[in-house]
Order: structure tokens, then C-alpha cells, then sequence
């Protein structure tokens, strides 16, 4: 595989020794219809009170690294064929079942899309909060329940202390992610993986929850990994981005030099499909195509079908993750261009 | 004039204004209010009449105001209550016979008249409840038990345990009843009602736990049994917690209609002579008895079938008015 000697993993905090680093990881589904190869040698890494913004299309393997990583796969059909993934310095893959689940939750903690799926309607917001003490610290019914009113406090649930008794559909849309948050934060964990985490909100509630997650996440210093297909919700939170497309990271880089000037065509694509006011009244650009089926990944560069720059090169050869700058890699055999082309 | 607001008053306000059109603002205000509301409310207990809350109160708002279930529920309390204490409501002895009697029709003090051997038919059938009422609830208790244990484990778990379960549940599906009824328990010479109980749950298993390796199934699909696994629960707390409370409603709703088939399996059973045996009093070995002096003596046979015919109908149209109140779809 010449695609696995990256020279540096993408991802923040290189000098820091990282928090997370994800190692060349692998994930394959194994279906009926042949093996969809969902995660394919993608390496990152985030330091404490960092954050690393996933972006990329539905399919491009975004969730399913983030699954890997936290050790709830789907399995079968879900199947990590290779790498490494060092929390603190353990590789949670060689770790037993138990042990895996004893970092779930106290030391890694996930967010999900739609907070009204995730919480399990049948019990209370505060039974479903004090089950995390219950289960990890062996609290008391009781203690549990006050502590829960206390994060419920701190995610800004207004009258906590009436509403810890309430379910999940008696909230609105905010209120239940903010709930996810506080059941996310409630034993303090070192890692976040937040996983579209407003993408089921409207745009003005978007703005709290992104606000309230950059906030704990700072005071708490803990190292955020988030995932979405939004690159307004990024912006103002990430450190750095990186980009996946297929089962790969394309590029990645620090947020401000992303926006500015990408070295990806991919990324330069995503760029442009956003609108702007000051292109009112043209033709929104759509990249050209489909996300390739994963059971028959194109050879050579994933992305050439639809890239405008392809040319031979981009079909018979696979580029590897090229250091185009400080903190900065791309996986394009032509990103000297890009990078030109966007100044 | 609006005053100052609380800090939490404001989120509420921020929440409202973020939702944009009225619709959903008004929604979210509204919201704002039942939260002033709450605090006085005091302990969760107390909750707001009309506001019902979980499925389960909700389907129990729904229930006490559906007459099917309130008459099936009435007719079934009482049936249990003469199961239990047969004397409430029959003074004389079941096995009293005063052959000078025999088949004679109603009179005063015996309404339902007499059978063949001269007993008061009316006392019968009222003793006859406590078997039926027996049967039909420890038999479905087994086999609910059963069946959503071993069904349950097998959604959960999948894999060839899953396999491995439901070809063994298909097995005693294929098993007729009646037939396999007939050669189980010709061979068993006990009079209680225990061996008819095994039977039937060993027969009636594999219909729950078909339910309920659906409902599993179903359940473990959920988002928030996902979302519970990254937050660190395993497996047992999975399955107690978060799987179990929303996988047992058409658990029991299968429950409750099986049985009043496994009442009327039972008087079957009697009837053909393979279930209960003399000398337990049964509304199978009754309507047994009397079905060859129907002719001439018409009452022996109607009173206990029409007994049973009520029990059976009361618990299938329970069965009904739970499955429509805990059917969210129908809501």
C-alpha cells in the first residue's frame, strides 16, 4: 500500500503528545452485495482542549471512523481491518471488551445527530443522566439525581431542578441536545466525538449548542472531534480540518488556511457549493457526480470521476498525502496548482 | 412590561425566538410556561392532570376510558375473585349428587338445575372458574416468561443463538396441538391442573418468543440503545434498561389474548378427556359430560360453555383494548 506512509497524520497538536492518534485505520463492511471499504487508512490526531473538525459528504466514512474509535461498531457487518487507535497511549483496539467499555463514557464520550432517537423515551431525562454515575461512580439513586440537576444547570436547562423528571419528548429540539451534551460531559471525559451534532436543530438554536460545546469544551480542556458535513458550523470552532472523501483524508490544515486557500480539489469544491451573497443571482456550483460506491472504490485517485483537474496521472496512480505547508497535507497529485489557483 | 428575566427564563426566550416562525415559537413559549408552571407542582408524582407523559400513562389515560376494557376488566376481576373464594357466591357442595335428581331443569335454590349424577349445576360452574382462571394464568405466565426470556436473548444476541433458538422454537410450533395434547398427556395420571400447564407452555413459548425477539430486534435498533453503548453501558444494562421497557408491550399484549385460548385449550383438552380428570371440577369435563344428553337435558351443556364462552371473550377483548392503547400508531 503506497497511500499509508503519510508523513505526518493529519490532525492538531503535533509538539503536545496527542490525546487521541488514530494510526492508518481500517474499516470494511462485509455485505451481501460484496465488501464496502468504508474506512481506508485514515490517520488523525487531537490534543487536549483541541478540536479537530471531520468534514465531509454522507458516505465518506466520517461516522464509521468515529464508531471505530469508540468501539461500537456494528459487528458483523462492521469489521476494523487494520490500524491502530492510541487513546492516552493504549491502543483501544487490543483492549478486552470490558476494558473498552470502562473507557466508554468516563474517558470517551460520543454526541449523536438526532437527541430525540438518542434518548430512550421510555425513561426520564434525569434517570438516563444519573445512570452514567450510577453505573460508572456507584452513586446512590439519590446523589445521582442531584448531580444530574447540576449538569442539567450547567447545560442551561432552565428550571432543572422541576424538569429532571421529565422525558426526552417533552423537550424541544435545543433542550434534548443539550441533554446529550450534559450526558456526553457527566463523567468528564478527555475526548468529545460529536457526530453532526446540530444537524437536526434550526440555524439559531445550531449557533447555542456549537457555542455551549465550544465553551464546556474549554473549560473542561477536553480534546473535541467533530464531525459534519457543515462548513459554516466549523469555522468559528475548529482548530484544524480534516477533510475525508471515500474512506480517506484528502486534506487537511489549520481552519483559517483551509478557508482561505485549499489544496484540494475536493475541498475547493465543497468551498464553492456554498451560497454567498455576493453571487446572488448565479447558478449555485455543485460538484459534478456521485460519491463512489464503496464496494468499487475507482482506482487511483478516488476522486478523479469528478474532478475537474483529473488527468491521467489521477487514474492510474493513487497520490499520497503530500506536505504542502506547515501543519498542512493533501492528497492531490496537483496541489501545488490548487493552492495556486485559489490565491 | 417585561421584569428582568431569570437567567433560565431567558434560555427559554432564546429557545423561542430561535425557532423563527410562529408556529414553533408559540410552541416553544408555550413551553416556557409549563416550566413556570412545574415548580409548584412539587414531587414528580404530582404530575399535571391531562398532561400524560409516558407511554405507559398514556396508554392507561386512553384504557379507563374505553368501555370494551373497562366491561372485559370488570367481568375479569370477578371471574378471579370466585376463582379464589368460590363461596361468595355458591353455598352448596360441588360434588353434593343427589341422583333422584339427575338432569332435572332449574328450580328454586339450584338456578341452572342438575346434572347427571344429580349435582347442582349452577355450583359447578362457579367452582369451575378456578380452573380455568388457573390454567389460563400460570399457563400464560410460564410461557410469557419463557418465551420473552429466551426470545429476548436470542434478538439481543443474534448470531447462531438466535439461529439455534428459533429453529428449536419452529420445532414446537409444527407440534399439533391437539394431537401432541392427546398423546402428552394420556400418559400423565395426575388430577391437578400442572401437567395441562406444562403443556401448554411448552407449547405456547414459541409464540412469544417469536413477539419478542421482534420487539428485541426492533428495539435494539434504536438510536438510544447506540447512543447508551458510547456512554459506556453494557450489555445487561442494555437489555434491562434500555431494551426490555420498550420491547415488553406487544409482549404482553400477545399475552393477554393468548390467554383466553389457552383457557378454551384447556377446556378442549378436558373435553376430549386428555387435560384436567375428575375429580377437579372443570367446564371441559362438565360440557364433556353433558354433551351426549343434549337432547334432553340442554342446561348441563349451556351454562358451563356459556361461562366459558364469556371468560375466553373477556380476556381476548382485553387483549384488544391493551394492544389498541399501547399502539402508538392508532393514537
Amino acid at each position: 500500500m503506497t497511500d499509508t506512509d503519510e508523513p505526518a497524520p493529519a490532525g492538531t497538536g503535533q509538539e503536545a503528545a496527542p490525546l487521541l492518534e488514530v494510526r492508518d485505520l481500517r474499516v470494511e463492511f462485509r455485505t451481501r452485495d460484496g465488501i464496502a471499504k468504508a474506512v481506508n487508512g485514515v490517520s488523525y490526531r487531537v490534543a487536549a482542549g483541541q478540536t479537530l473538525a471531520v468534514l465531509g459528504e454522507s458516505g465518506s466514512g466520517k461516522s464509521v471512523t468515529a464508531q471505530a474509535v469508540m468501539g461500537i461498531l456494528d459487528s458483523p457487518p462492521g469489521f476494523v481491518t487494520g490500524g491502530e487507535v492510541l487513546f492516552q497511549g493504549r491502543d483501544l483496539l487490543t483492549l478486552g471488551r470490558e476494558e473498552r467499555r470502562k473507557v466508554r463514557g468516563a474517558k470517551m464520550a460520543m454526541i449523536f445527530q438526532d437527541a430525540l432517537s438518542s434518548l430512550n423515551p421510555v425513561l426520564s431525562v434525569g434517570a438516563q443522566l444519573g445512570e452514567m454515575f450510577q453505573v460508572h461512580e456507584g452513586m446512590s439513586r439519590k446523589e445521582a439525581r442531584g448531580r444530574s440537576v447540576e449538569l442539567m444547570e450547567r447545560v442551561g436547562i432552565p428550571a432543572a431542578r422541576a424538569r429532571v423528571g421529565d422525558y426526552p419528548h417533552q423537550f424541544s429540539g435545543g433542550m434534548r441536545q443539550r441533554i446529550m451534551i450534559a450526558m456526553a460531559l457527566a463523567l468528564a471525559p478527555d475526548l468529545i466525538i460529536a457526530d453532526e451534532p446540530t444537524t437536526a436543530l434550526d440555524v439559531t438554536v445550531q449557533a447555542q449548542v456549537m457555542d455551549l460545546l465550544a465553551e464546556l469544551q474549554r473549560e473542561y480542556r477536553m480534546g473535541l472531534i467533530l464531525i459534519t458535513h457543515d462548513l459554516g458550523v466549523v469555522a468559528d470552532v475548529a482548530d484544524t480540518i480534516a477533510v475525508m472523501y471515500a474512506g480517506r483524508i484528502v486534506e487537511t490544515a489549520p481552519v483559517h488556511q483551509l478557508y482561505k486557500a485549499p489544496a484540494h480539489p475536493y475541498t475547493r469544491g465543497l468551498l464553492e457549493s456554498i451560497p454567498r451573497l455576493d453571487h446572488k443571482g448565479q447558478e449555485l456550483y455543485a460538484i459534478k457526480g456521485l460519491p463512489p460506491n464503496l464496494t468499487a472504490i475507482p482506482p487511483g485517485c478516488p476522486f478523479n470521476p469528478r474532478c475537474p483537474l483529473a488527468r491521467d496521472i489521477c487514474v492510474t496512480d493513487r497520490p499520497p498525502l503530500y506536505d504542502v505547508g506547515p501543519g498542512r497535507a493533501s492528497a492531490c497529485h496537483f496541489w501545488k496548482e490548487t493552492l495556486d489557483g485559489a490565491r | 412590561m417585561p421584569e428582568p428575566l431569570e437567567p433560565y427564563e431567558s434560555y427559554a426566550a432564546r429557545e423561542a425566538i430561535g425557532h423563527g416562525d410562529g408556529g414553533s415559537a408559540a410552541l416553544a413559549i408555550g413551553e416556557a410556561e409549563s416550566l413556570e408552571r412545574v415548580p409548584g407542582a412539587g414531587p414528580p408524582g404530582g404530575e399535571p392532570a391531562g398532561k400524560p407523559r409516558s407511554l405507559w400513562s398514556d396508554a392507561w389515560h386512553d384504557l379507563r376510558r374505553n368501555p370494551v376494557f373497562v366491561l372485559s376488566a370488570l367481568v375479569i376481576v370477578f371471574l378471579v375473585l370466585i376463582a379464589i373464594w368460590p363461596q361468595l357466591i355458591a353455598s352448596g357442595n360441588p360434588y353434593r349428587a343427589d341422583l333422584a335428581k339427575a338432569q332435572q331443569g332449574a328450580e328454586p335454590g339450584h338456578p341452572f338445575g342438575f346434572d347427571t349424577q344429580g349435582r347442582d349445576v349452577y355450583t359447578r360452574v362457579v367452582y369451575g372458574a378456578r380452573a380455568s382462571i388457573t390454567v389460563g394464568v400460570c399457563a400464560t405466565t410460564g410461557a410469557a416468561l419463557l418465551g420473552s426470556l429466551l426470545g429476548g436473548l436470542a434478538g439481543f444476541f443474534g448470531s447462531w443463538w438466535d439461529g439455534l433458538l428459533s429453529r428449536i422454537a419452529d420445532i414446537f410450533f409444527g407440534i399439533p396441538v391437539i394431537l401432541g395434547g392427546l398423546v402428552f398427556l394420556s400418559v400423565i395420571t395426575s388430577s391437578t391442573v400442572w401437567p395441562v400447564v406444562g403443556f401448554i407452555v411448552l407449547l405456547g413459548w414459541p409464540q412469544i418468543s417469536r413477539i419478542a425477539r421482534g420487539a428485541v430486534v426492533t428495539a435494539k435498533q434504536n438510536d438510544y440503545v447506540q447512543a447508551a453503548r458510547a456512554l459506556g453501558a453494557g450489555n445487561g444494562r442494555l437489555l434491562l434498561r434500555h431494551i426490555t421497557p420498550n420491547a415488553v408491550a406487544p409482549v404482553i399484549v400477545v399475552a393477554t389474548i393468548a390467554l383466553g385460548t389457552y383457557i378454551a385449550l384447556e377446556a378442549t383438552l378436558s373435553y376430549l378427556g386428555a387435560g384436567l380428570k375428575p375429580p377437579t371440577v372443570s367446564w371441559g369435563i362438565d360440557i364433556s359430560a353433558a354433551s351426549t344428553y343434549i337432547r334432553n337435558a340442554p342446561h348441563m351443556l349451556l351454562w358451563p360453555a356459556g361461562a366459558l364462552s364469556i371468560t375466553v371473550l373477556a380476556f381476548i377483548m382485553l387483549g384488544d383494548a391493551v394492544r389498541d392503547a399501547l399502539d402508538p400508531k392508532l393514537r
